[in-house]
């Protein structure tokens, strides 16, 4: 899923410091999951703003609304007939929904209530951490199951790299060395015969540096 | 205004332990301040950051939450979830210009009704020093002068 | 091993069979060529080439090519640095071009430490390449006369390509498959992490050995003098990848304070000796951390001076 995490609250007080009637737009994926910008999410930073503009006698006003998903335009008509009543509006989606949000609503200043951070998975309770960057050419088949282009500081594609100490990076003790764990998992899997093989120069055109990208299917398209 | 001023505090207390040593206050007949509204809950794990945030936007002056002692929840960590929650409601406050001193957590077993007494005058001191909230919220109805 | 011929020095003299000395000099941080000139002349007559580091500990200083250029025109072999962090395909192709116009001899191939440690810790870094993919992009530019792209370069470089190796970062088991992997990129010199725990270096020598890697390159061990027991403890503790045993604490700490530097270049010294012996050791890299005039003491101490003439 996609990793976001609350922006400080005074950055969105500043944000929305020209605005009277807000909507604070939450989501019900990843960032649900996440407890970035669920539902519940929605209803503590409104309420919290309340309280901060009550405190200060200013009246502004914020709506509650959270949809299926913002990624998607047809959940995001949902709110259409509700626009009018708002000036600006506060997406806790991740980058996606808030850009999607604001292509929709064009007339309506969308601002971000969340940073996106990444591509991940729950690891424990309350730790969220990265898995993939959407690199757009999987390695995962060579290392293990295990990404040295997300979990590996440098992106080594042919690790590690002299830092690499007592399976950490040289980061520091929170970060795993990803080679350290690429070639355990090589052990565990009687294959650190593919650690050999070194890994060619890789095709970043797929990642980043080509442009936006875009996946085209003419099978499914209408 | 201030030497009229009655706080208005609502206390989430556990079942299992604040809400029965409130119960043991009253048969031990010791006296503790009317303005706090007791709100009763199966654990103060239930009690969750919107719930506080929601009673100061209703003009409340003060929210005390009182679980059980540490260790002796009765759902074995509802208690320590609800202190960590109040951290984050107190951090909060803070940060959009509110007193954090407005919300406390305690925690007491039901045995204490006299632990009962102190806290509630304890906190009801506490919030007749801060004054009234700031939010303007519906006053009692029949109480305002 | 590969009979490449390229105009360097160094490889000239590795491939006499002669024990090499190679050191190292870090550019200013700032745009004084005097410094890095000051420092190649204190060891000049004492080494056959000198590694010129690319921004080391990613903190911003003069580029490592125009300071290998001064070196150069002063009569000093450069060893040119590159690091993957700051420079994409174009960039390092561009600078191994340059490096070659200058007739740089000798270019080697590092990853580079993270830019969180340095002055730039807010910056994006690159790693477009890895080291190794930097030894294979040399290599063919060298080989093929072509650049990645496949395009033919006129006037290709000449480069005696190398790669550094750290015997002692984990984990152990892949340190002699990994150097395998860069030889078999085309490195044809490997300079190692600073070595201290001598016991752990010998086996990784060995395995090199049986593995038949120094049959494909040479291997220069990496020598630094510890200035105290200070160093030593901060190297131990605070320097990813490196392996200083507490011996080397205990020796150091058993001196008075005024003669711990001494001490710690007696332990060099005395090591070099000891590896001097051992199978597969082609040279020496004595890095002297901002400490280049004890270059000269070591090396004669040592037994290496004088230096061959090729």
């Amino acid at each position: 899923m996609i990793i976001a995490k609350q922006k400080p609250i005074e950055e969105i007080i500043s944000e929305i410091t020209p605005y009277k009637r807000i909507l604070i737009l939450g989501c019900n994926e990843c960032v649900t999951v996440c407890e970035a910008g669920g539902k519940k999410e929605v209803e503590v930073l409104a309420s919290a703003l309340r309280l901060h503009y009550m405190t200060k006698g200013q009246g502004k006003t914020f709506g509650e609304a959270t949809l299926e998903r913002q990624c998607d335009r047809e959940y995001l008509e949902e709110i259409r007939g509700d626009m009018d009543d708002y000036d600006a509006v506060v997406s806790l989606a991740c980058g996606v929904g808030v850009q999607f949000a604001a292509e929709t609503y064009t007339a309506t200043p969308l601002l971000p209530g969340v940073d996106t951070v990444c591509l991940g998975a729950n690891e424990a309770r309350g730790v969220w951490a990265e898995r993939c960057q959407a690199c757009g050419s999987c390695v995962l088949a060579r290392t293990g199951g295990i990404c040295p282009v997300a979990r590996c500081a440098k992106r080594v594609m042919n690790g590690p790299c002299g830092g690499s100490a007592n399976g950490k990076c040289e980061l520091g003790p929170d970060t795993d060395c990803a080679w350290q764990l690429i070639i355990d998992r090589l052990n565990s899997l009687n294959r650190l015969g593919d650690y050999d093989v070194v890994a060619p120069v890789k095709d970043w055109s797929s990642d980043r540096a080509g442009g936006p990208r875009t996946v085209t299917r003419e099978d499914v398209s209408i | 205004m201030p030497d009229t001023f009655q706080p208005r505090i609502v206390g989430f207390c556990c079942k299992y332990c604040a809400y029965a040593a409130a119960d043991l206050a009253g048969s031990m007949r010791l006296s503790y301040p009317a303005s706090i509204k007791i709100i009763q809950v199966p654990c103060t794990g239930r009690v969750d950051v919107i719930h506080v945030l929601r009673a100061l936007e209703e003009g409340v002056d003060g929210v005390m939450i009182a679980g059980c002692l540490e260790g002796e929840c009765h759902f074995l960590e509802g208690n320590l979830k609800a202190r960590k929650r109040i951290t984050q409601v107190k951090a909060l406050l803070k940060r959009i210009g509110m007193d954090p001193d407005r919300v406390e957590m305690f925690n007491l077993s039901s045995a204490m009704g006299p632990r009962f007494a102190e806290i509630s005058q304890e906190m009801a001191r506490r919030i007749q020093d801060l004054g009234p909230s700031p939010i303007p919220g519906e006053k009692p109805k029949g109480r305002a002068a | 091993m590969s009979d490449i011929k390229t105009n360097s020095r160094l490889e000239k003299i590795l491939r006499s069979g002669a024990l090499a000395v190679t050191s190292e000099c870090g550019p200013p941080r700032g745009s004084d060529a005097g410094a890095i000139l000051e420092k190649g002349q204190l060891i000049k007559d004492h080494v056959d080439a000198v590694n010129v580091t690319d921004n080391q500990t990613a903190m911003t200083r003069m580029c490592s090519l125009a300071a290998c250029v001064h070196l150069k025109l002063a009569g000093i072999e450069p060893v040119l640095q590159m690091v993957t962090r700051d420079r994409n395909r174009v960039a390092l192709q561009s600078d191994i071009l340059g490096a070659a116009s200058f007739d740089i001899p000798n270019m080697l191939c590092l990853s580079g430490d993270h830019q969180s440690f340095g002055d730039c810790a807010q910056g994006q870094n690159v790693h477009d390449l890895d080291s190794m993919q930097l030894v294979q992009t040399a290599c063919h530019m060298r080989d093929e006369q072509k650049f990645l792209g496949g395009d033919a370069i006129h006037r290709p470089p000449e480069l005696f390509v190398g790669a550094a190796a750290n015997p002692f970062a984990d984990p152990f088991e892949i340190r002699v498959p990994r150097l395998a992997k860069k030889i078999a990129c085309g490195a044809g010199f490997i300079q190692t992490q600073c070595i201290y725990n001598i016991d752990k270096f010998k086996e990784w020598m060995r395995r090199a050995v049986d593995a038949g890697l120094t049959e494909k390159a040479f291997i220069l061990a990496g020598m630094t003098p510890m200035k105290s027991v200070g160093m030593a403890k901060y190297m131990k503790s605070k320097v990813p990848g490196m392996d200083v045993p507490d011996s080397i604490i205990k020796r150091l700490s058993g001196v008075d304070k005024s003669k711990q530097a001494q001490e710690g270049i007696n332990i060099c010294v005395e090591h070099i000796q000891e590896l001097k012996e051992v199978p597969g050791v082609a040279g020496f890299h004595v890095m002297a951390i901002e400490w280049e005039e004890k270059v000269p003491e070591i090396v004669e101490e040592a037994g290496l001076y004088p230096r061959p003439a090729v």
